[in-house]
C-alpha cells in the first residue's frame, strides 16, 4: 500500500522534460537511476499486536517524562538548599537534574521511537523548486539597484565611493595591532625575563610568610620555598613572583658539582635555583631528596641538582638559572646578586640555547 | 529446581551439591576470614603506653632491632650496602617507617610501599626509643599538635605551596620519576604525616620546624582532613586525580553515549 501512495508524492510539472545541457558533457553510457530500493515493511505494520505493544512503550515514555518533571518540582522542595550547607546544594542539583534528565530524555526518546516505529513509513521523492524568480521579479530588482545608484550617486561620486572602500578597508588594521599586547610590555621577552625582584643583598624569605631564612635553619634534604624580601607589598605582586620564585635546597657535602665561575654562588651545599621551568614556564617544585632531581610536573623535564640544574630528560632545552646566594652579617640567607640569565620559559632569542 | 514436587531430603541434597554451594561456602569463608582480620586489627592496641626514656623499653627496642632490622642497617645502625645509616634519624622516623608498614621492606622496589604494619604499636615505640638512644633526632610529636584545631585556611595555603605539587591538591598523590610516587594522603594519620614532614621519608624533602612551624604543621594535617571529611559537593571526585581522569570520563561514557544514540536515531526500526 505504502508503493501505491508513493507515486501520489511526484509532481505534475515538467521535471520530466529534456533540458538543454548548456557546455555540460553529458555522457550517452551515464549510469541508469536504479531508482528505490524495496519497500520493506516493519514489524509494527505486519503485526497489530507489536504495534500495540510500541504503542505502550511510547506512552510510557511520555509518562516517565511526566514523573521526571514532577520528580524534579518535588525535589525543590523536598531537598531545600540551607545557607552554609554545600552537601544541600549538592542533593538539591542531583535530583532537580536527574528530573530533568529523566523529563527531557523520555520525551526524546519517545518520540525518536514513535516516529521510527509507528508513523506511516514510506518513501517519496521531493524535486526541487527553481531557485530563480519569474521575469517580472527579476526586472523589478535590476529596477531597484538602477534606482538606488541613480540616488545615491555611488557611480557618478567615484571619490566618496572609493573614500569609503579605504575607510571600511582600513578597519580590521587596529584589531590587529592590539596583539602587541600579548608579547610582554617592557620591550622583548628577553628584556622582561632579564631582571626580576633579586638584588645584591635581597634577603630569601618563605613563601608565604615573608620570613626571612637562617641558613642555619635549612638542614640537609630540606626545601623552602622561596620568595624575595619585599615582594609581599610589591606593587606587581604575581608578576614579580612569577619571575622571582626560587627553591632553596641544600644537599650533602660532597655530591655538588660546581663549576669554576660558580664557585661562591652557594652556601654550605645550599643552592637557589629559579622555579620557574626553562620550557614553558611552569613552577619545578618536586625535589626528590635522594636522587637530587627536580621534575616538572607539566611536561616531565628533570633537572639535575648536583649537575647545576642541567636538563637529564624531558623538554625543557637549558638548565635553571641559579641565584648566587651567600648568609650576611646575621645569619641569614641573602642574594649575591640577581640571576645572570632570564628566568622562565624559553623564546626566540634563547632558542637552542643549551649551554647558557 | 527443575522439578517442583519433589520430596525435602532429596531437596537438600541437590541443594548441597549445586553449583551455587560452593560459592556461598567460599563466600562464607571469606567473611569470616575478613571479618576476623579486621577484628584483630582493630583488636591492635589503639593507644600503647610506652616510656620511651626507660631502659627497659630501650632494651626490648634492642631486641627487636637486632632480630629485624640489623640485617640491612647494621648492628649499630651504621647503615650497610643495603641499607641507610640511621644514625639521627629519630624517633620519629622510626615511628612512621614502621608504623606506616613501609619497613621491613617486602621486596626491592622503586620505593617502600604502605603495608599492614608487621609490628604493633609497642612494639614499634620500643624500636623508635631504642633508634632515639643511639643518637639524638626528630621526636614522635606530641599528640597536642596532631589535633585538628589548625587554622585550615592558613593550612590549605602552605599544602598548595609546599606539598600539593607531588601530592595533588586534594592530597591524592601523584607520580615521580622512575616508579617513585608520592603517596595518597587521604587516610594517612596526623602522626604520620607530621612524621614525614618532620623526616623526609625516602624521596620526600625535609621540612623541619624552623621551615614550617609545628603549629603551622597542625594547619596542613586540619586542611587535610578537614578537606577530607568535607562532603564532596562537585559530585563524583574520580580520585580527585583532575582534567585526565574527568576527561577521560567524558571521552569514553559522554561521547560514547552520543555515539549510541546516533545509531539508534539513524538504525531503521524492524
Amino acid at each position: 500500500m505504502a508503493n501505491d501512495d508513493s507515486k501520489d508524492l511526484l509532481p505534475l510539472d515538467g521535471h520530466t522534460t529534456v533540458r538543454d545541457p548548456g557546455t555540460a558533457v553529458e555522457r550517452s553510457d551515464a549510469l541508469l537511476n536504479p531508482g528505490m530500493p524495496p519497500h520493506r515493511l516493519r514489524v509494527t505494520d505486519t503485526d497489530p499486536r507489536a504495534a500495540r505493544r510500541a504503542e505502550r512503550v511510547v506512552v510510557l515514555l511520555f509518562y516517565i517524562s511526566l514523573i521526571g518533571s514532577i520528580f524534579a518540582m518535588t525535589s525543590y522542595f523536598a531537598f531545600p538548599i540551607k545557607p552554609n550547607d554545600l552537601g544541600s546544594v549538592r542533593l538539591n542539583n542531583v535530583f532537580i537534574g536527574l528530573g530533568l534528565a529523566f523529563a527531557l530524555l523520555a520525551i526524546g526518546i519517545a518520540a525518536v521511537h514513535w516516529a521510527k516505529v509507528l508513523m506511516a513509513d514510506q518513501e517519496g521523492i521531493d524535486i526541487r523548486h527553481p531557485v530563480h524568480g519569474d521575469v517580472q521579479t527579476q526586472a523589478r530588482a535590476v529596477e531597484i539597484f538602477r534606482t538606488a545608484d541613480r540616488e545615491s550617486g555611488f557611480n557618478r561620486r567615484v571619490l566618496i565611493r572609493n573614500g569609503m572602500i579605504a575607510a571600511i578597508a582600513a578597519l580590521p588594521f587596529p584589531a590587529i595591532f592590539l596583539f602587541r599586547d600579548l608579547a610582554p610590555a617592557a620591550g622583548t621577552p628577553a628584556e622582561a625575563y632579564s631582571h626580576t625582584m633579586w638584588k645584591a643583598g635581597t634577603r630569601l624569605t618563605k613563601d608565604p610568610t615573608g620570613d626571612p631564612i637562617l641558613a642555619s635553619d635549612v638542614t640537609i634534604g630540606s626545601v623552602f620555598h622561596v620568595i624575595p624580601d619585599g615582594l609581599l607589598t610589591a606593587p606587581d605582586m604575581l608578576e614579580e613572583k612569577g619571575k622571582a620564585a626560587v627553591l632553596l635546597m641544600r644537599l650533602e657535602p660532597g655530591v655538588l658539582h660546581v663549576s669554576p665561575a660558580r664557585k661562591d654562588w652557594n652556601y654550605d651545599g645550599i643552592v637557589a635555583y629559579s622555579k620557574i621551568c626553562t620550557h614553558v614556564g611552569c613552577p619545578v617544585a618536586l625535589y626528590e631528596q635522594q636522587t637530587h632531581h627536580l621534575l616538572c610536573p607539566c611536561h616531565q623535564s628533570q633537572f639535575d641538582i648536583t649537575r647545576e640544574a642541567a636538563v637529564i630528560f624531558g623538554p625543557a632545552v637549558r638548565p635553571l638559572p641559579q641565584l648566587p646566594i651567600t648568609v650576611d652579617s646575621e645569619g641569614y640567607l641573602v642574594a649575591r646578586s640577581d640571576f645572570h640569565e632570564p628566568v622562565g620559559p624559553s623564546f626566540w632569542e634563547r632558542r637552542g640555547d643549551y649551554s647558557a | 529446581m527443575a522439578t517442583m514436587n519433589s520430596d525435602d531430603t532429596k531437596r537438600r541434597k541437590r541443594g548441597r551439591r549445586s553449583p551455587l554451594a560452593s560459592v556461598a561456602l567460599v563466600l562464607t569463608g571469606l567473611l569470616i576470614t575478613g571479618g576476623a582480620y579486621a577484628l584483630m586489627t582493630a583488636a591492635s592496641p589503639a593507644n600503647a603506653d610506652v616510656n620511651m626514656a626507660s631502659a627497659q623499653s630501650i632494651s626490648q627496642g634492642k631486641k627487636l632491632f637486632a632480630a629485624n632490622c640489623a640485617t640491612c642497617h647494621g648492628l649499630n645502625l651504621a647503615g650497610t650496602s643495603s641499607g641507610p645509616s640511621l644514625i639521627g634519624v629519630g624517633a620519629a622516623a622510626v615511628d612512621f617507617q614502621v608504623g606506616t608498614g613501609r619497613m621491613p621492606l617486602a621486596q626491592d622496589a622503586p620505593q617502600a610501599e604502605v603495608k599492614p604494619p608487621v609490628f604493633d604499636e609497642t612494639q614499634t615505640l620500643q624500636m623508635a626509643a631504642y633508634v632515639a638512644s643511639i643518637s639524638p633526632g626528630p621526636g614522635i610529636p606530641a599528640s597536642s599538635n596532631l589535633t585538628l584545631t589548625g587554622d585550615a585556611t592558613k593550612g590549605a595555603e602552605l599544602f598548595r605551596i609546599n606539598c600539593a605539587m607531588c601530592h595533588n591538591v586534594a592530597g591524592a598523590g601523584g607520580a615521580l620519576t622512575e616508579g617513585k610516587y608520592a603517596p595518597n594522603l587521604m587516610k594517612t594519620t596526623p602522626a604520620h604525616i607530621y612524621e614525614a614532614m618532620l623526616t623526609g621519608p625516602q624521596n620526600m624533602p625535609v621540612f623541619n620546624d624552623a621551615n614550617i612551624t609545628p603549629q603551622e604543621k597542625q594547619d596542613i594535617i586540619t586542611a587535610l582532613k578537614v578537606q577530607n571529611q568535607a562532603a564532596g559537593v562537585g559530585g563524583f571526585d574520580l580520585g580527585s586525580l583532575g582534567p585526565v581522569a574527568e576527561g577521560l570520563f567524558l571521552w569514553i561514557f559522554g561521547l560514547g553515549a552520543i555515539v549510541a544514540f546516533t545509531v539508534w536515531l539513524t538504525a531503521k526500526a524492524n
